[in-house]
């Protein structure tokens, strides 16, 4: 091989150190500069950050005092709020119980805070680095935990048993969110690891699983779930709405999911399947250490955002007539007491999602930067 | 330098006559396109061979048939008394015994340079924790990069990675060592450094095989070089005959090209 690099480096005209970093000028440190280069850097950006600032003055000090200075806080039905220019904020405190667990006995609403700390208690391992005991707590928030929350929520043994009909509210919302995504994901790296198999059998049913999944409506598939699944099923065989629902959900979800794992699957190049079979690692040992764990971090944006699409679609079931934290808000303001208050319910279930939806981002972002420290190349 | 190596490396009474390697008939394609044409190959035990030719001859097919990367058509392989069938067992069997070096390395980036070491014995031979770590110490105490030991694969310059990777699999005890074109992807002053740690390999009577462009490496270690083209074995002899006297007209033309350079 002609040995062509390297060649320059002897040169005497190439410096080859670099030069220490000179401070910036004045002008471009501090708030000032801040300013200068991010709002102000020309005549088109200075005239857009007046006219932002212009639609910020138009709505933002309404807006406040809608909501804040003229709003009405406690009260027992809207009657309290008449006179008030403002938000009625009442209908929170009022229907929060309603809110967060629909229609569960009030004297049971325990049961739900307990899976609520139990389910926080089970996942704090697989999200922090510094709890011990992650892959036990991972396998079993997908095999032992549901069974345990289930017992707890719908009683039955010992406990007051409450029908899932009565379940609702965000305690629903989480029951559907917190299911499909723990299932979507094992069941959408089976099938992405499925559309890339060998096997034509394997590979051609994920194929033709994902594919219809992705080409029907989350909403069809629900119907589906709720009204044709018990036509085929035996006479006498009902199983419950909810259940049905948290099915078509999950297997939904899975199928995007497969779709975002086989994008971090692709992405990895062959020689690390290759290194890991020529050390004798079996198919399985190799996806676990080696492709999964790469592809997966690869593609934690697109995971979370998953998620994050799949907590607010859970919306949808209210169509089948299930009472999630949505229906719930728009029943509560049905009440004749609470009549008119569709921007304070609706406000509030935004809020609701937002938390848990921005919660999500945060923590993918966290996680990416705290895996990228990992390699440096 | 190394003459006195290269009188050792004709020498072949360190052989012993155990087959390790028994490659008979075999044909291999790739669709339509017919990329191993009719190879035989015994290769016995502690014996290090090098094979060149020209770009495209089948030289990395050839050996990633030995640990079933790649899939034979036709013909025999059989490797330490294991023959290479659909069989997932044998599969594995033959795999275990035979480690593999790629040109580009493939060290798993998320694991650091130990635990890359210490994966497949922990995981393929059950060793337990300690006892891998502490062979894998030694191994890249072999390599000369123990101090590299808690880092990512991703903080080594190309020399020290494809160092670990040599120790990743001496760390299951091969007993065929297979190298595609270890040293084509690095810099010229990181050749080195690994072509010596090969050479050390050598010495401690490994069966190698080298796909590899680097005669220096070929003339001082191995008992035999072969030369591909077009998917077939075109000829293959000890070393200083092979460069001093190669028979066919394409050995000549090829040895002609990388010797020029
Ligand atoms: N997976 C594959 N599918 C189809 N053709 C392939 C595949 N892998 C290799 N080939 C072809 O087979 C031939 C031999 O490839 P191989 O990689 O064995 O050559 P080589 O001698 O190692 O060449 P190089 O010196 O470039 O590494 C080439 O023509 C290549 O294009
Ligand atoms: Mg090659």
């Amino acid at each position: 091989m002609a040995d062509t690099t390297g060649s320059g480096a002897n040169r005497a005209f190439v410096r080859t150190e670099t030069l220490p970093q000179a401070p910036p000028p004045l002008s471009t440190r501090g708030w000032i500069g801040w300013l200068r280069e991010n709002l102000f850097s020309s005549p088109l950006n200075a005239a857009l950050t007046i006219g932002a600032l212009y639609v910020l003055y138009l709505f933002v000090p309404p807006l406040i005092e809608w909501a804040i200075i003229e709003a009405v806080w406690t009260g027992a039905s809207n009657a309290d709020c008449k006179g008030h220019d403002g938000a009625c904020w009442a209908i929170v405190p009022a229907r929060f119980g309603q809110f967060i667990y629909g229609f569960y006995p009030e004297a049971e609403r325990w049961r739900a805070d307990l899976v609520f700390i139990l389910f926080c208690i089970n996942v704090a391992p697989i999200l922090s680095d510094r709890l011990p005991g992650r892959t036990f707590a991972a396998l079993f928030i997908v095999s032992g935990f549901p069974i345990v929350a289930g017992l707890i929520l719908f009683g039955g043994i010992g406990l007051e048993a409450v029908p899932t009909d009565r379940w609702g509210g965000l305690l629903l919302t989480l029951v559907l969110a917190v299911v499909s995504i723990l299932f979507s994901l094992p069941l959408g790296i089976l099938l992405a690891l499925g559309r890339r198999s060998e096997m034509p059998i394997v590979s051609t049913f994920s194929i033709a699983f994902i594919e219809l999944c992705r080409a029907v409506p989350l909403i069809t598939v629900l119907f589906m779930a709720s009204f044709m699944l018990p036509l085929f099923l035996p006479e006498g065989v009902n199983f419950n709405e909810l259940l049905r629902a948290l099915i078509g959900v999950t297997i939904f979800a899975s199928a995007y999911m497969a779709e975002v794992v086989r994008g971090g699957l692709q992405a990895l190049p062959k020689g690390q399947t290759e290194a890991a079979q020529a050390l004798g690692l079996t198919y399985w040992q190799a996806m676990r250490l080696i492709i999964m764990p790469q592809a997966l971090k690869i593609v934690i944006p697109g995971i979370v955002n998953t998620f994050i699409s799949l907590f607010k679609d859970t919306s949808l079931v209210s169509i089948i007539g299930l009472f999630d934290l949505l229906l719930v808000a728009k029943a509560s303001v049905t009440d004749p007491k609470w009549l008119g208050l569709e921007h304070e319910a609706y406000i509030f279930t935004a809020l609701l999602y937002f938390v848990f939806c921005f919660g999500m981002s945060r923590y993918s972002l966290w996680l990416e930067g705290k895996l990228n420290t990992e390699r440096r190349d | 330098m190394s003459a006195d190596i290269e009188t050792q490396a004709v020498d072949r009474s360190d052989l012993s006559d155990e087959v390790m390697i028994q490659i008979t008939g075999m044909n291999k394609w790739f669709g339509d396109f017919h990329v191993l044409r009719d190879i035989n190959l015994t290769v016995f035990q502690g014996e290090r061979i090098v094979i060149c030719g020209p770009s495209g001859s089948g030289k990395s097919t050839l050996i990633r048939c030995i640990n079933r990367l790649e899939e034979h058509q036709q013909g025999q392989i059989i490797v330490d008394n294991v023959e290479l069938t659909n069989d997932l067992k044998q599969i594995d069997q033959v795999r275990r015994e035979v480690g593999m070096v790629f040109q580009h390395f493939n060290l798993f980036p998320h694991l650091t340079v130990l635990e890359n070491c210490t994966l497949a014995p922990i995981w393929v031979r059950d060793t337990p924790k300690v006892d891998a770590e502490q062979a894998a110490m030694e191994y890249l105490a072999r390599v000369k990069i123990p101090e590299q030991a808690e880092k990512y694969p991703g903080q080594l310059s190309g020399g020290q990675q494809q160092r670990v990777a040599i120790a990743r699999s001496l760390c299951m005890n091969p007993k065929i060592m297979l190298f595609d074109e270890p040293t084509s992807a690095l810099d010229p002053e990181m050749i080195k450094e690994v072509l010596d740690v090969m050479v050390d390999l050598a010495e401690t009577g490994m069966t190698m095989i080298v796909v590899s462009h680097e005669m220096g490496f070929a003339r001082q270690v191995a008992h035999r070089v072969i030369f591909m083209d077009d998917g077939q074995v075109v000829e293959q002899n000890e070393p200083e005959e092979f460069f001093n006297n190669p028979q066919s007209d394409r050995t000549k033309l090829f040895l002609s090209q990388i010797l020029s350079h």
